[in-house]
């Protein structure tokens, strides 16, 4: 599905994770300025891994864990605001995790 | 409707002044859900706040019991031998399960998330500490005032 027809909530997160794909993610991604490379995908597909099992999306602490990406590089790779950012681009909803 | 002008990045100020184990969290979670979400962050540890970030406390903070309000433990059982060092443990153990950070990790995940952590000068001398006592991810020593021209702009929290 293209950028201009996919559905967001108010705070644009993705409103039906079936318009999720790849080429998705990685259109929402240069939204926000973002290239996505291997490391991107590791945490990307590290968190849609743990929403996907346990029904709630993760907070940067288990996606760091899970990823096995230091939380340093992650907010390197996912500046300003790289919970938000990460579900975002990963299609997951907003984390509802403090850690 | 025109818009003035790229919006002013949003930044918290978290004065921590409490050094027990209970209060030294919230500044901490505070301080980095604002880095999670895009907001710079600074902290500024004062009075037992120190304890926070003092080598040699920072594994060794107590629950307070006594004198709490909120405590689930009346202030005669609280004050005896072993019960508030019981309890903390208790606490440790529930926040490993919430797979929560003990301080020292969660003062450096903080750091690692970009936040800013400062000591206060006054603090330091009433205690007889320097900068070295402190764990090494506290940037500076810093007077209130120093803080406070560094927060214009920024929403503080005091703890």
């Amino acid at each position: 599905m293209s950028l201009e027809a996919v559905q967001t909530d108010a705070e644009g997160y993705l409103a039906n994770s079936d318009d999720w794909s790849e080429e998705l993610a990685t259109e929402l991604a240069k939204q926000f300025d973002v290239e996505l490379g291997e490391e991107h995908w590791k945490v990307l597909n590290a968190a849609r891994a743990i929403e996907t099992e346990s029904g709630s999306s993760p907070g940067l602490r288990k996606i760091s864990k899970r990823a096995d990406t230091p939380i340093k590089a992650i907010y390197v790779l996912f500046p300003d605001g790289p919970a938000k950012l990460i579900a975002k681009i990963a299609g997951i909803p907003k984390p509802k995790s403090c850690l | 409707m025109t818009n003035s002008g790229t919006p002013k990045k949003r930044s918290l100020s978290v004065i921590c002044s409490k050094g027990s184990f209970d209060m030294a969290y919230p500044g901490l979670i505070l301080a980095n859900a604002a880095r999670m979400a895009g907001v710079d962050a600074r902290l500024f540890f004062t009075f037992w706040g120190l304890d926070i970030v003092n080598q040699k406390k920072i594994d060794h903070l107590h629950l307070n019991l006594v004198g709490n309000p909120s405590s689930p433990v009346p202030a005669m059982i609280a004050g005896l031998p072993g019960v508030e060092a019981l309890a903390t443990a208790q606490m440790r153990k529930e926040m490993e399960r919430l797979d929560i950070p003990p301080i020292r990790e969660f003062i450096e995940m903080l750091d690692d998330a970009g936040a800013d952590l400062y000591g206060c000068q006054m603090a330091l001398d009433m205690f007889k500490l320097t900068k070295d006592d402190l764990v090494p991810q506290v940037k500076e020593v810093l007077t209130a005032m120093d803080f406070m021209d560094m927060s214009e702009g920024a929403q503080i929290i005091f703890i």
